[in-house]
């Protein structure tokens, strides 16, 4: 298990990192999702990885429990990252009506004629 | 237990729904609510420094619940201290986005200008890593927010590339907490201080990483040389009171290295002695050097300001990477310098790109109040670039004066010096371009009082309430370099205390007999 674990997290990471250097909105937004994604399993993970077991202590059986801390973490990473993905793709969207260009990275030659536009909304 | 300590996250995280729910469609309300809500914030953090002053370290646990297990906020000099200068700071940039009606440009100026505070003010005061990620969560999400504030091409494009680094960041500051959390068992920072200690050197990887993976992703936020790249085109492009507000922003990265790495990860821990210090110091050294030349190159006048943002942060990182109680003086009073310091020259050329309705630093026909202006830019450029009489020179001053070990000494003070004159020729070069060789335009139009009268409307003077916050921002610079003194001695007593890790952990995690109310 500890290796489907592993290699899941390693894959999702590779993969979402190819995909946000590709500096377009919408692979970006999809690597930025992908490690999102794989940060959850490994926070998941780094509360030891136990199987048929409770969160909580059991006053019967002997002291063997899972964390249930990394799943609270785990449960405020996942809404948090849900809601920041939500407010890229508004804000990418945004950029794209915008400037109809759907291009992460800022190229100098706006430099030059950006004085122009910027200052009156 | 004292109540007062969560206040600065309460209110605001109280006013700003309100002003977003109830006061949308009434812009003069929101911002008769936003003042009040912030002055009472500062009226509040003046409160907590004098609380705070007495040099214990306070307590405050959500839910009554004991340290490791639930979440502590704690209020020392240092939290008070910053806290303190987030309201004044924040108040200057209001009223200034109010007497330029950059507020009314777009919609929830207000709602989110009010969140952000709460995630600034949280951030500060918090005892708990993983709180600390939320925090900066909810400082970031508001500063999205604001960031794109009235919209615009260029905004809109700067602001997407600010939010995708930071959601990276945010990515791997959990990967950092997952990592730590594996290796201790802990979030708290004063149960990770005891716990970190206990681990010996050789078996400290995984600690090591960690610490490693938390200072880059504070690096982030403060701008520090690998991952500085963001600051420029998103400070140059944001509205200029969220840029000044922004000021602030990047100081939330240092505080959290300061914070972090000195109780948790710092001197005298056999894991992870030196680590962050050593790979710290020449990144601020570099980070220095981009600045200048960014100031030097700059051809806007708002990418000016920034690189000259990221050149007083590697000053200030290089004072931090020194992780001793007299560097960390001179650190906290730089910060403080610094943050006015940006925040005037944001607002300042606010108003300067106002009236000349252009950002390039290409001169243009003067404008009505050219002289105003230049004063105003000429005082907050020596502020900025480090010359006397302001603060600016007096915190450069400390900061060299603390890094007198052999071999940080010659990086370190060619890097300061040799930036600081950069950045001299640099904003020098650009007010000759603004207001100099400009005053030579008009002079060829033959009748300058007709080309007065039938000036369009942008033509008009700046009022007093717009010139306001920028003098507000160069008094508390100018009250900074006077009471240099005893800002200096309670400093000193800050960095102290942040020194001093076995009253923090006892203070937090030892449960106070007298205190159980």
């Amino acid at each position: 298990m500890e290796l489907i674990v592993a290699s899941t997290v390693g894959v999702l990471t590779a993969g979402g990192v190819y995909l946000m250097l590709r500096l377009r909105t919408f692979p970006v937004i999809l690597g930025l999702a992908l490690l999102s994604y794989a940060v959850n399993v490994f926070i998941f993970a780094s509360g030891r990885l136990s199987i048929d077991q409770s969160p909580i202590l059991s006053p019967y059986g002997e002291a063997s429990y899972t964390d249930p801390l990394p799943q609270a973490l785990v449960l405020t990473a996942i809404v948090i990252s849900f809601g920041m993905t939500a407010v890229l793709v508004m804000i990418g969207l945004g950029a794209f009506f915008e400037s109809e260009t759907d291009r992460i990275d800022i190229d100098t030659a706006d430099d030059a004629a950006a004085p122009e536009k910027d200052t009156q909304a | 237990m004292m109540h007062w300590i969560i206040l600065p996250v309460v209110l605001p995280a109280m006013l700003a729904p309100l002003i977003g729910f109830v006061m949308r469609h009434d812009i003069t309300l929101a911002r008769a609510a936003s003042v009040a809500g912030t002055a009472l914030l500062a009226a509040i953090a003046v409160g907590l420094v004098m609380l705070a002053a007495d040099g214990q370290t306070h307590i405050y646990r959500l839910g009554d619940w004991p340290a490791p297990f639930g979440i502590v906020l704690v209020l020392d000099r240092l939290s008070a201290l910053m806290v303190l200068l987030t309201s004044i700071l924040a108040l200057i940039a209001l009223i200034h986005a109010i007497a330029t009606g950059w507020d009314a440009r777009g919609r929830h100026f207000h709602a989110l200008f009010q969140f952000q505070l709460m995630g600034i003010c949280g951030a500060f005061l918090t005892g708990d890593v993983f709180n600390l990620f939320v925090f900066f969560e909810v400082l970031l999400i508001a500063s999205y927010g604001l960031m794109i504030h009235s919209g615009g091409r260029e905004r809109m494009r700067a602001g997407l590339q600010y939010v995708v680094m930071n959601l990276a960041g945010s990515t791997l500051f959990l990967f950092a907490l997952g990592t730590l959390y594996a290796s201790t068992g802990t979030l708290n920072i004063a149960d990770l201080a005891v716990r970190v200690a206990e681990i010996p050197a050789e078996e400290a990887a995984l600690v090591r990483v960690a610490a490693t993976l938390l200072m880059i992703v504070f690096a982030v936020k403060a701008a520090l040389f690998p991952v500085q790249f963001w600051l420029p085109a998103t400070y140059a492009n944001a509205p200029a009171p969220v840029a000044a507000l922004f000021a602030i922003m990047t100081k939330v990265g240092a505080y959290a290295i300061l914070r972090v790495h000195t109780i948790s990860f710092g001197p005298g821990i056999p894991g992870t002695d030196g680590l962050v210090a050593s790979l710290l110091f020449p990144a601020a050294i570099v980070t220095i050097a981009v600045g200048a030349f960014g100031v030097l190159g700059a051809r806007r006048l708002m990418g000016l300001i920034a690189f000259s943002v990221v050149g007083s942060m590697g000053t200030l990182l290089v004072a931090v990477a020194a992780f001793s109680p007299v560097a960390t003086t001179a650190a906290l009073y730089y910060m403080i310098h610094s943050t006015f310091a940006a925040a005037c020259l944001f607002l300042v050329a606010d108003l300067i790109v106002t009236q000349r309705n252009s950002d390039s630093l290409q001169p243009v026909p003067a404008t009505v109040q050219n002289g105003l202006f230049a004063a105003l830019f000429f005082a907050a450029a020596i502020a900025m670039a480090g010359m006397p009489p302001l603060s600016g020179f007096l915190g450069k001053l400390l900061v060299l004066d603390a890094l007198r070990a052999p071999g940080e000494m010659p990086w370190a003070w060619s890097a300061i010096l040799i930036g600081s004159l950069l950045t001299i020729v640099g904003f020098a070069r650009a007010g000759s371009a603004l207001f100099w060789k400009s005053t030579a335009i008009p002079v060829l139009t033959p009748e300058p009082t007709d080309e007065e009268e039938g000036a369009p409307v942008r033509q008009a003077r700046a009022g007093a309430l717009q010139v306001a916050p920028t003098m507000l921002a160069l008094a508390a610079l100018a009250g900074l370099a006077i009471f240099a003194g005893p800002v200096a001695a309670y400093l000193e007593d800050t960095s102290g205390q942040l020194f001093d890790r076995d009253g923090y952990v006892s203070a937090v995690l030892d449960p106070v007999p007298g205190e159980e109310d």
